[in-house]
């Protein structure tokens, strides 16, 4: 069972966001990166499945040449591969243009996968549509936000998460499924996997290289604008006994703020 | 023509569905052209019932008995035709599970992109622009989608709904051919549906613990908060999932789901740059801690510096004196 594994590298989610309005652009500098936290559950569930299946698990990543500390991170929790698509092009919030590039890579450089894995989003640019968009590209069957996988021979079952239920889904592999928080705990390098995966050499490959047409690489969102929302005024805080509180705080519900 | 995807989930028509289609509705009256609706599915008419009089010229009912289940494959292949036949300006999905699942599966199919988990929609000589939280509402990012449809998701309780109309609209039935091969997945189950139970990103009031609520049972006191409050459901910081304390399904923030209430309840929660991320869109901020440095007091419109242990049961008995 092969399994390729798409990351991606982004600022920390304790980060606090600042913006160059001139630019239309999140300031990278001072930021810390991080593998986008879904998609080490991702890693985790394709390291389970070589354990229990054998085959290999490839983690590969579009973003610029930073990118290869997420890769090694993949790496050291015991990945077998890594490859970095070198992409200089700042976050374009386009997902269509990410899911052409990584289909064109799984199609051209990848064909033996049976799972493609992924995050359910990469936290920043927030649209959980890559993983659907490569599925649809790619002409494979699709679960979305997965917190359960069961495969048997060249078939699955998952079930994904939706509003206040779950949602079991049976689908043929080869597939694309992208993971949610439960799927399982994802492992921690050891100092093992660590000073091994210092010596993999890690593949830069360029758009190019995947045979993709330059104006595939064009995006096409356009950014208008990007802001920091309004900052919020801190409110009033209620005195009294906690009974005193409770009734006053149900009094300006109900009349100052007309919410309940 | 702009045109809504209707999702209709046990025969029945979401709210958020309603919710797309009246900012549908206004977007197309400011660009001076229709809104139309479309259901995917089988045995449609209850919930066409639902939709007919909701200001939406036309409806466009995608039948097949392969699409009684749902499939994103399916239903992809099923809207592909109709914008074909149509060609909207736009195509507007709820963001919800169903919607986000499907939506880039239908751009991907079309050729173009999508802007995702919109919270406010505006129309400039004639082109639609998308604002979308990103970094979990850290930013705000506008965006146009220069290529023909734009495809949009919209989150769930922000817009506001349009009054019915008293013109019903006209209804194009089609019956779908899928063909031999074409879905290679589907839905075979719905577990753990309870009906009841109300998801954190579709409720119209959170009531969220952390850290301080010390154990499940804290959870269960606010479970009862959540069931004399309206449409109301409970939510956790990561701190309080990563416990074990409540589910996951249950967590705010930017790990969890981003969700922009009536009222955001935080009982315990300091309020970690992640979590105020995912709740700070909320209309109106709730907060109650027993430490007055918690910098959740700082988004509240209102706080309680208090132990929550006493002020929980002390709401719960003023809300249900407010039904006396």
């Amino acid at each position: 069972m092969n399994v390729l594994v798409f990351v991606k590298r982004v600022p920390d989610t304790e980060s606090r966001i600042r913006i160059d309005r001139e630019a239309k652009s999140v300031v990278e500098e001072g930021l810390n990166f991080i593998i986008s936290p879904y998609d080490e559950y991702a890693i985790e569930e394709a390291l389970r499945l070589r354990e229990a299946k054998g085959g290999k698990v490839v983690v590969a990543s579009l973003g610029p040449v930073e990118t290869l500390a997420t890769l090694r991170k993949a790496l050291a929790m015991g990945a077998d591969e890594a490859v970095l698509i070198k992409d200089d092009r700042k976050e374009t919030y386009d997902p269509l243009r990410v899911a052409r590039v990584l289909a064109a890579f799984a199609r051209n450089r990848q064909a033996d996968a049976d799972l493609l894995l992924f995050g359910r989003m990469s936290v920043g640019s927030d649209n959980a549509a890559v993983p659907s968009m490569v599925a649809e590209i790619l002409g494979l069957p699709q679960a979305n936000v997965v917190t359960r996988l069961e495969i048997e021979g060249a078939t699955a079952t998952a079930q994904r998460e939706i509003e206040s239920a779950l949602e079991k889904i049976s689908f043929s592999l080869p597939a694309v499924v992208s993971a949610q928080k439960g799927l399982n705990e994802p492992r921690y390098e050891t100092l093992k996997g660590i000073m091994a995966a210092k010596k993999k050499t890690i593949p830069v490959l360029t758009l190019s290289d995947l045979g993709l047409p330059e104006e595939a690489s064009v995006p096409q969102v356009e950014v208008m604008n990007i802001e920091l929302p309004a900052a919020k005024q801190a409110g009033k805080i209620l005195a009294g006994t906690p009974e005193e509180a409770a009734r006053e705080l149900v009094r300006l519900l109900r009349t100052e703020a007309k919410a309940l | 023509m702009i045109l809504t995807y209707i999702e209709v989930r046990n025969g029945k028509v979401k709210k958020s569905s309603l919710e797309t289609l009246s900012e549908a509705r206004r977007a197309a009256a400011a660009m001076g052209v229709a809104a139309e609706a479309v259901l995917v599915g089988y045995a449609l008419d209850g919930a066409l019932a639902e939709v007919r009089s909701s200001g939406a010229a036309k409806i466009h009912l995608l039948e097949s008995p392969e699409l009684a289940d749902y499939s994103s494959q399916g239903y992809a292949l099923a809207l592909e035709g109709l914008v074909k036949e149509t060609a909207p300006a736009a195509v507007f999905f709820p963001a919800t599970a169903m919607g986000r699942d499907l939506a880039p599966r239908l751009s991907a199919r079309l050729g173009v992109s999508l802007a995702s988990d919109c919270t406010a929609i505006s129309v400039s000589s004639g082109r639609l622009a998308f604002t979308r939280p990103i970094y979990a509402g850290k930013a705000l990012l506008a965006v146009t989608l220069p290529a023909s449809p734009a495809i949009a998701t919209l989150r769930p309780n922000v817009f506001p709904l349009e009054p019915e109309t008293s013109v019903e609209a006209e209804i194009i039935r089609k019956t779908v051919a899928i063909p031999a091969g074409a879905v290679k997945g589907k839905v075979v189950e719905v577990l753990g549906e309870s009906g009841a139970a109300i998801d954190v990103a579709e409720a119209e009031i959170v009531v969220s613990g952390g850290r301080a609520m010390k154990g499940p049972e804290g959870f269960t006191l606010l479970g009862e908060l959540a069931a004399v409050l309206p449409r109301a459901a409970v939510g956790a910081s990561r701190t309080a999932v990563d416990s074990g304390w409540i589910g996951h399904s249950h967590q705010v923030g930017q790990t969890g789901k981003t969700v922009s209430p009536n009222i955001y309840f935080a009982f315990g929660i300091s309020g970690a740059i992640q979590h105020l991320a995912g709740m700070s869109s909320s209309k109106v901020i709730v907060a109650v801690n027993k430490d007055p440095e918690a910098p959740m007091f700082k988004v509240a419109d209102y706080g309680i510096v208090a132990d929550l242990f006493q002020v929980v049961p002390a709401l719960v008995a003023a809300i249900k004196a407010l039904g006396a």
